[in-house]
């Protein structure tokens, strides 16, 4: 006797959750502290989400830092790397650009690139040459929601992380947002 | 989708409507590259492009080089006056001897219809056409309907009006098949002796008066009268033509609504339109300049991405 299982349920099947919304809070709330730990007031300092995912990170720790600390006009952008990888012509399907949205001058500004997983690198390493277009930043730092560690191509370490994580390649970590996804969660899909 | 349906740039014919689309939203973010301290981005390290120019052009050329330079290109300029196609070379030969420099994109103009047709079946790169005799000039039209599209929100169902020397424009042609592929109405306005016949044919209707064209559209793209290319006289006098067909602030003004009015350079002031109106808030033809090379940058790249290494 044969059972046909849908292609949701066995996609469902294949993945397990590694943070819930209930611990994404809490760690957001974290980072937003370590933030205010190095960089106090903001003034000196801005936020870069990094296109497509980090933006809605970045929105959310920019929310934490504006409601719950009481820190305003705090000045963020988003950056879209596309026209710095490393990996143009090398790719079998194009990667369509994103907006980039940067109303200010970086110059001599503490910069805090904000993405939600980091794996090899090189998102970060384009981003770098990227964000130098608006200037140039007296510091760099890195905060990333997932950490893939023992998978970097790239000598780049994230400044502030949510967690650490180790799984093998074929493996992906997927990061929901509320806004974008319906719902917070992290998951490790097997491929 | 996020690939262009064509290999080369020949003509707005060849394309489908998404291909518009996806170069506009590419074009949108050279727009904002362009707009930065730093305009530059590093995506075509490794492509060089020639830029053959059979014919006289000012701002078509510097427009691409600007292009191909804030890609980060290698760029080959090539003129036919001072070549050796003086000296009797042939357009193959041309070609292959520059692309045996390993050239991966060649941007050509032709005094020629079908030049860059014929390049593209016989040499090994790809081809983008600046303008081919009195056929197309595929740049131009996309650049003015992201102008349309960035002044007015949307191409689909505006009624444009094209007015002036529609026989031996290449921009005519192309614009026609860019505004109706998007979704556009287009009317042609000029001199019966300056209209093709069988124009109708294209889907496109002939207004005689310059008025009513006027009252009817919501963009007028007035083109330049183009005696380098007329071997006859096509009308009695330019005052004549400008009395007729030209555009000033009293026939802006008497019109019941505001019209955008577009023209694709060089202009003849006081000819085809008067200063004021070049030079009027309803203009967008410096703005046209600036989307030229964010377009331009954003054809060149879709088709870079398509190269194989």
């Amino acid at each position: 006797m044969y059972f046909c299982i849908p292609n949701n349920v066995l996609e469902l099947m294949s993945q397990k959750i590694l943070l819930s919304a209930k611990e994404i809070d809490i760690i957001l709330n974290r980072l937003a502290c370590q933030l205010i730990e190095n960089h106090t007031d903001f003034s000196e300092t801005v936020l870069i989400g990094i296109q497509p995912r980090g933006i809605y990170l970045a929105e959310r720790l920019r929310y934490i830092l504006q409601n719950k600390y009481e820190i305003n006009d705090i000045q963020l952008g988003q950056l879209d790397i596309t026209f710095y990888r490393d990996d143009f012509r090398r790719r079998e399907i194009p990667i369509e650009a994103n907006k980039t949205t940067i109303d200010f001058i970086v110059e001599n500004k503490n910069v805090v690139f904000i993405d939600d997983v980091l794996y090899s690198g090189r998102s970060i390493r384009a981003a770098l040459t990227a964000i130098q277009s608006f200037g140039r930043p007296l510091e760099i730092e890195l905060l990333v929601l997932i950490d893939r560690r023992f998978s970097r191509h790239l000598p780049i370490q994230p400044t502030y992380l949510g967690r650490q994580v180790d799984v093998i390649n074929e493996e992906k970590v997927l990061v929901q947002w509320q806004e974008k996804d319906g719902k917070d969660a992290v998951y490790i899909q097997n491929n | 989708m996020n690939q262009l349906s064509v290999q080369h740039l020949l003509g707005i014919k060849h394309l489908k409507a998404s291909d518009i689309e996806l170069i506009f939203n590419t074009a949108d973010h050279f727009k904002e590259v362009i707009n930065r301290p730093i305009k530059k981005v590093p995506s075509l390290r490794d492509i060089t492009i020639a830029n053959l120019f059979f014919e006289n052009s000012t701002r078509t050329k510097l427009s691409f080089e600007l292009a191909e330079k804030r890609l980060s290109a290698d760029v080959i300029n090539f003129s036919a006056s001072g070549s050796s196609v003086s000296k009797g070379e042939t357009l193959i030969d041309t070609a292959n001897n520059i692309l045996s420099m390993k050239v991966d994109l060649i941007v050509m103009r032709h005094p020629h219809v079908g030049a860059c047709d014929f390049l593209s079946k016989n040499v090994d790169a790809r081809i983008i056409n600046a303008g081919d005799g009195t056929h197309e000039h595929p740049t131009q039209a996309l650049l003015d309907s992201y102008s349309i599209r960035e002044k007015l929100g949307s191409v689909k169902g505006k009624n444009v009006v094209i007015v002036g020397d529609i026989l031996h424009s290449r921009v005519a042609l192309s614009n026609i098949y860019a505004l109706q592929l998007q979704g556009a109405n287009v009317k042609v306005c000029g001199p019966k002796s300056l209209i093709p016949t069988h124009i109708e044919s294209l889907g496109v209707e002939v207004e005689p008066n310059l008025k009513k064209a006027l009252e009817w559209c919501d963009v007028a793209n007035m083109l330049r009268v183009q005696n380098e290319r007329m071997d006859l006289n096509y009308f009695p006098s330019t005052r004549e033509y400008t009395q007729l067909f030209g555009v000033n602030k009293d026939l802006l003004d008497s019109l019941s609504k505001k019209i955008v009015i577009m023209h694709p350079g060089p202009i003849n002031r006081g000819v085809e339109i008067t200063s004021d109106v070049a030079d009027a808030d309803q203009s967008i033809i410096l703005n046209q300049v600036e989307n030229g090379v964010a377009v331009r940058m954003a054809v060149i790249y879709l088709l870079a991405q398509q190269i194989e290494r």
